[in-house]
């Protein structure tokens, strides 16, 4: 069954973020030269649904709260942005929309996946050497998330808090709506 | 050409939305490990090798596939899991949303991206270069953070999670110079 929903999901992901236009690195580039903020606006609003619909679903009891999985922090996270972030505006690729620019055909995104899995190798391989550094160290209680969450060290540990995500979730939405699509 | 903002945060949203309601939040860079770890251990057989006494049944002689129970190594031993046929699926995703891009009768988009053609000009090579670069910096990137754009960006701020916060600030304050300075006009 799980093999089923991977095909289901991924297919649909795949066509959303190629629908969406974030797998043709020119949106990506004139998003991140804040020439171009439709995309912005896309994620953000995207990202403030899927939290309202989550968060309203597993309060009412429709979603198994279980399913969600927060991250661990450590100083390593907002490194592995930095370096991300680069890479990102010099290629215009992230991870999942490389994948998708080469399932639509662009050679680009084969260039980029090749480099992904020499870069996800490199870091394979020394991964023992750094796997204790200060910066791979749980911070903020490592899974630390805002609202009640299994097995994360939520902020506010209640059932209420679950409406404090719905509310952040509209703000993502409200911030959304009134960000310029274009600056100039 | 592509959906509006409002349409395409709808159809991310329900993306994400669904795929947690069914199964767990998206992630995809993980699964970059997973295929050097599957095209590795045909070379050494010993990478990946089945152990009783691990959480998840398999442990790996690399500190990193072995790491939490040899959880990747699992994967590695059992390609056909949910993370890794969720990212192969994005490909005919990709494939599919282009063959509707054109049969609706819109160009896709130009394989040499314009920002590219100004600053080095009309030359396959040298894009192929910097996407082959890129790719390099954000995988090592994303596994140093422990997850991308999908899994920290996405997943990890609709879930309310401090590291999908910081991550995010991090990826736009690299990114957004960047951009600017190497793509201007």
């Amino acid at each position: 069954m799980s093999i089923v929903y991977a095909i289901a999901l991924g297919t649909l992901f795949g066509f959303v973020l190629q629908r969406v236009g974030a797998a043709d690195p020119q949106q990506i580039v004139d998003m991140l030269r804040l020439r171009d903020l439709r995309l912005a606006k896309a994620i953000m609003s995207g990202i403030g649904i899927a939290s309202v619909l989550t968060f309203l679903s597993g309060y009412v009891g429709l979603l198994d709260m279980g399913h969600l999985s927060v991250k661990g922090m450590y100083w390593g996270v907002p490194i592995g942005g930095l370096l991300l972030g680069f890479g990102w505006a010099l290629s215009g690729y992230c991870p999942g929309t490389g994948v998708v620019g080469a399932g639509a055909g662009r050679k680009d995104g084969l260039f980029f996946i090749a480099g992904g899995l020499l870069g996800a190798g490199l870091y394979t391989l020394i991964y023992g050497t750094i796997a204790d550094a200060w910066f791979m160290q749980d911070v903020f209680g490592g899974k630390a998330s805002i609202v009640s969450i299994p097995g994360a060290a939520p902020m506010f540990d209640q059932p209420w808090s679950l409406l404090v995500a719905v509310a952040i979730g509209a703000v993502f939405v409200l911030l959304a709506k009134v960000v310029p699509e274009r600056l100039s | 050409m592509y959906w509006s903002w409002i349409r395409s945060g709808l159809a991310l949203g329900l993306s994400f939305y669904l795929a947690v309601a069914l199964v767990k939040p998206i992630g995809v860079s993980t699964q970059f490990v997973i295929l050097d770890g599957v095209v590795a251990s045909t070379i050494n057989s010993d990478l990946v090798v089945k152990d009783e006494a691990a959480k998840n049944g398999y442990s790996s002689t690399n500190a990193y596939l072995n790491k939490s129970g040899g959880k990747y190594a699992k994967s590695v031993a059992n390609p056909l899991n949910y993370g890794f046929v969720f990212v192969l699926s994005m490909l005919i995703g990709g494939a599919l949303g282009a063959f509707f891009q054109r049969k609706a009768g819109s160009a896709l988009a130009e394989n040499c991206p314009l920002f590219h053609k100004r600053r080095f000009g009309d030359t396959a090579f040298s894009r192929y270069s910097i996407a082959f670069i890129g790719g390099a910096i954000v995988l090592f990137g994303a596994r140093l953070a422990g997850g991308c754009t999908s899994g920290h960006m996405m997943s990890g701020m609709m879930q309310t999670a401090v590291s999908g916060y910081l991550f995010a600030v991090a990826a736009f304050i690299a990114a957004i110079p960047t951009a600017k300075i190497m793509y201007k006009d």
